[in-house]
């Protein structure tokens, strides 16, 4: 009895030694396991949004450009293009075909482009095509779906006229929304379309053999993809799907997947095993968000300055959220965003605002004269439901009340509810976040715009439009980015947010699987260049 | 006997008739938007959205359209997974969380089974109290806590042993099956062990034990064909809720283990307020548990013909 004990008791506390076994990665095959996060919730290229369907999506289709290995835009189904402030036309290769051995035509874009846009599909992603002409108005039911500005000269010249000029477009076709879909394939298929591996059709370097819903996925090369040459991995089985950080570190050190994302706690755990941790900057930034509403407290500029004044996003990073990997947050505009000829924090650094409690102090005693109050009534900050949220949110909450005095009521909301409560303008504060769509400084400079629907603090200011119409209606990069930042400026002078941190992940990896990028936009991570070594 | 099976049946229809309003009501009651997602939708998609799901009716008229669906066995398409069908889901998924559970049962029973009557026999003695502190370890530690300590364990032996002997998680062979099935069962082989011991500690001093030894019979004999089958019955009955409990109740053992059960999409669909699916879990479910409960008093009637008269 007491040699078994000992046995068990060992068994669970001896610390695990780190040694690989083969079966996440087979040198002789190419091949690799890893695990999902969830069940793809949609594999409907028109439709998804969430990062594992644009994962999955990713690798097994190909828009007219694609990134290659080092995250630039290459071509992808298009050989070729012509782009100026009008339009831009692309001529498609000959040798890029459909899973099923009939070409990759023009029309296949046209018909994606037009359903996607057509407000009975309901995309949530449709505002990404309103670069387009007339992409808007069909979005909105005010125009036919034909009368988007996308034509199919033959089966492989492609023109696109825009509705205002668009310098990156080129970039945008490499994001799932803007995939090719084969319209007799899809109309075959009607409601199903993509609910199973057999409903959906591939033009990308893999293709999905198998799709057991919640259970396991599977990607294999595809040997009719134009560059097969240049695919390394002959196939990407994901055989798990779960949701659990503990789990999947479990499954990496049992040797069973290539892949995980540490949180707080595993990452100790993944010390301890003496793993190799690597981090990557996601590109998404986290901001306190006032409400600017009419009778919100918060609309009154000298009370933001006092709360701009008093938050150090270096103490953020390192004290609160204390995993490796997030950069304190300065600006909107996240460090990994192109500039003119550099990166764009570079050309235009953050306007940097000092931690002044005296200030601040004044700032508040200006605020309580202007608002005609003797004491700021309790603030209530919107939070989201993760243990790190709540972690955030306590923070701010002593930090307020010992700096200023300020009494904050923190309201932890499941996500739908937040974000209901976000919309409705039920707070005064919101810890917010937004994650870049495409590679562009606009993904993140419209985000206040007063006609921006993701603005859930509703702040309206007639100087921030005006700048970003400028950066929209100009193909030069030097009026873009000279408008973007007079914007930073802009956000830090009207403390419109606090910026917080951008968002950095820690991981493992197979130290036998090389060339797997990590991506801000689109895939990530990306294993369509990856390679097992020996 | 006929119309005690009927009566049953239709106290069962009316039931699940009951847990199907009240959760229509309690769900609309939630706070928070279904359709609502990260990136704001204009008012034109979110109109299309509103049609799709026939959320752009009056309430009242929501039920009644959701009732009469019901009644033809169809729950709709997924608010999350936009071109699944919630029967779909029911169906690729039912079936995996019912040979876990069962195969949860089957540990649970026999395990708590023989603790049981182990307890009763060595009743405050050695074996009774350390198997019994078990017991309270096993009602009362939450499966999550089980479910993580499984998994390591598992880890551990493959690294002593140098291969990956037992698979850490998946779904597929009946080596993936072992460990979840023990976890997600400890906590009903705790129960059934509690049961067992009072069921069997009723009879241990009953007559017919003292004859049986009297006649000279082996304890082994007067365990097994006097004392154990005695004793089971109150465990048999309580065993039809417990497998509709268990086989509904996996849904941190299958996020833990990556297992493709029905439990996650319960439990998910609430948080991301996927009415459609929650409505056809909950129906489900609820109608499952309520044929376990309709089975098992129907078999008492035949057992016991007391229990029809009254």
């Amino acid at each position: 009895m007491r040699v078994t004990l000992a046995a068990v008791l060992l068994l669970l506390f001896n610390s695990v030694n780190a040694e690989f076994n083969t079966t996440s990665v087979n040198f002789d095959s190419q091949s690799i396991t890893i695990a999902l996060t969830q069940e793809p919730p949609q594999l409907n290229g028109m439709k998804a949004t969430d990062q594992v369907s644009i994962l999955v999506l990713s690798h097994i289709m190909e828009g007219l450009a694609r990134y290659d290995r080092r995250g630039n835009i290459v071509p992808g189904v298009a050989e070729r293009w012509e782009i100026d402030e009008k339009g831009a036309t692309f001529w498609l290769r000959d040798n890029a075909v459909w899973s099923d051995g009939l070409p990759v035509t023009a029309h296949d874009f046209v018909f994606a482009w037009q359903n996607a846009l057509d407000p009975a599909t309901a995309s949530e992603y449709a505002f990404i095509l309103y670069p387009i002409k007339n992409g808007e108005a069909v979005n909105r039911g005010e125009l036919a779906p034909s009368e988007l500005g996308a034509y199919a000269e033959d089966d492989r010249t492609l023109r696109v006229e825009f509705s205002r000029p668009t310098g990156y477009f080129v970039n945008l076709t490499a994001f799932t929304t803007y995939f090719p879909v084969r319209r007799d394939f899809f109309e075959s298929r009607g409601d199903r379309y993509a609910a199973d591996a057999g409903d959906l059709l591939f033009n990308g370097p893999f293709k999905m053999t198998k799709w057991v819903h919640s259970a396991s996925l599977k990607m294999v090369k595809n040997e009719n993809y134009w560059d097969r040459e240049n695919i390394t991995l002959n196939a990407i089985d994901a055989q798990y799907i779960t949701a659990d950080t503990r789990a999947r570190l479990n499954l990496f050190i049992d040797g069973k997947i290539v892949h995980t994302a540490l949180d707080g706690e595993t990452y100790k755990d993944a010390l301890t095993q003496r793993f190799r941790i690597r981090r990557f900057t996601t590109g998404s930034v986290f901001f306190l968000e006032f409400n600017h509403r009419a009778h919100r407290v918060t609309r009154n500029l000298d009370l933001r300055r006092a709360i701009q004044h008093v938050f150090d996003p270096h103490e953020m990073v390192n004290k609160v959220l204390a995993t490796p990997g997030n950069l304190p947050g300065e600006s909107l505009f996240p460090v990994w965003l192109n500039g003119v000829d550099h990166k764009f924090r570079r050309e235009y650094p953050a306007p940097i605002v000092q931690i002044d409690i005296s200030r601040a102090k004044q700032y508040l005693a200006k605020a309580r004269e202007e608002l005609g109050l003797s004491k700021i009534p309790p603030l209530v900050l919107l939070a989201s439901d993760s243990p790190t949220a709540a972690k955030q949110a306590e923070y701010l909450q002593g930090l307020l009340k010992a700096k200023l005095d300020l009494d904050i009521k923190i309201d932890i909301q499941t996500f739908k509810q937040r974000l209901a409560k976000m919309t409705a303008g039920d707070f005064d504060l919101v810890n917010a976040g937004w994650g870049p769509d495409f590679d562009d400084v606009m993904t993140f400079g419209d985000l206040f715009a007063s006609w921006n629907l993701n603005n859930r603090g509703r702040y309206t200011n007639p100087d921030y439009d005006r700048l970003v119409r400028t950066a929209m209606n100009s193909a030069v990069p030097k009026i873009r980015m000279d408008a973007m930042g007079e914007l930073q400026q802009l956000i830090v002078d009207d403390a419109i947010i606090v910026p917080q941190y951008e968002q950095g992940v820690i991981y493992l990896l197979h130290p036998r699987l090389k060339g797997v990028v990590r991506r801000v936009v689109g895939a990530d991570p990306d294993y369509t260049y990856a390679r097992v070594v020996q | 006997m006929l119309a005690y099976t009927l009566k049953r049946l239709l106290a069962g229809v009316i039931t699940v008739w009951f847990i199907a309003t009240a959760t229509f009501i309690a769900m609309h009651q939630v706070p928070g938007d279904p359709l609502m997602n990260d990136k704001a939708v204009s008012a034109e998609i979110r109109k299309n959205l509103e049609q799709k799901y026939g959320l752009d009716k009056p309430v009242v008229e929501q039920y009644f359209i959701f009732l009469g669906n019901m009644l033809e066995g169809d729950f709709g398409i997924s608010f999350t997974q936009q071109n699944r069908r919630v029967n779909d889901i029911i169906r690729d998924h039912f079936p995996v969380s019912a040979t876990l559970g069962i195969l949860a049962v089957f540990f649970a029973a026999s395990g708590g089974i023989l603790w049981g009557a182990l307890t009763a026999i060595y009743r405050n003695r050695t074996p009774d109290i350390v198997i019994m502190f078990l017991v309270i370890l096993g009602i009362s530690v939450p499966s999550f806590v089980f479910a993580a300590l499984g998994q390591l364990l598992l880890v551990n032996i493959n690294s002593l042993l140098g291969q990956s002997v037992i698979p850490v998680a998946g779904w597929g062979t009946i080596s993936h099956m072992l460990m979840p099935s023990l976890v997600l069962g400890l906590g009903t082989m705790a129960l059934l062990t509690r049961l067992m011991r009072s069921s069997m500690l009723e009879i241990v001093n009953e007559d017919y034990i003292k004859t049986a030894r009297a006649k000279g019979l082996s304890p082994m004999r007067i365990f097994f064909r006097h004392q154990l089958r005695n004793a089971i019955l109150p465990v048999i009955t309580v065993l039809g809720p417990q497998i509709a409990a268990i086989t509904t109740g996996g849904f941190v053992v299958e996020l833990v283990f990556a297992i493709p059960g029905l439990g996650r999409y319960f439990v998910q669909a609430v948080q991301q307020l996927d009415y459609t699916v929650i409505m056809g879990t909950t129906v489900f479910y609820g109608a499952f548990l309520v044929l376990m409960v309709i089975i098992v008093d129907v078999l008492y009637g035949f057992v016991d013909p007391r229990v029809r008269l009254q």
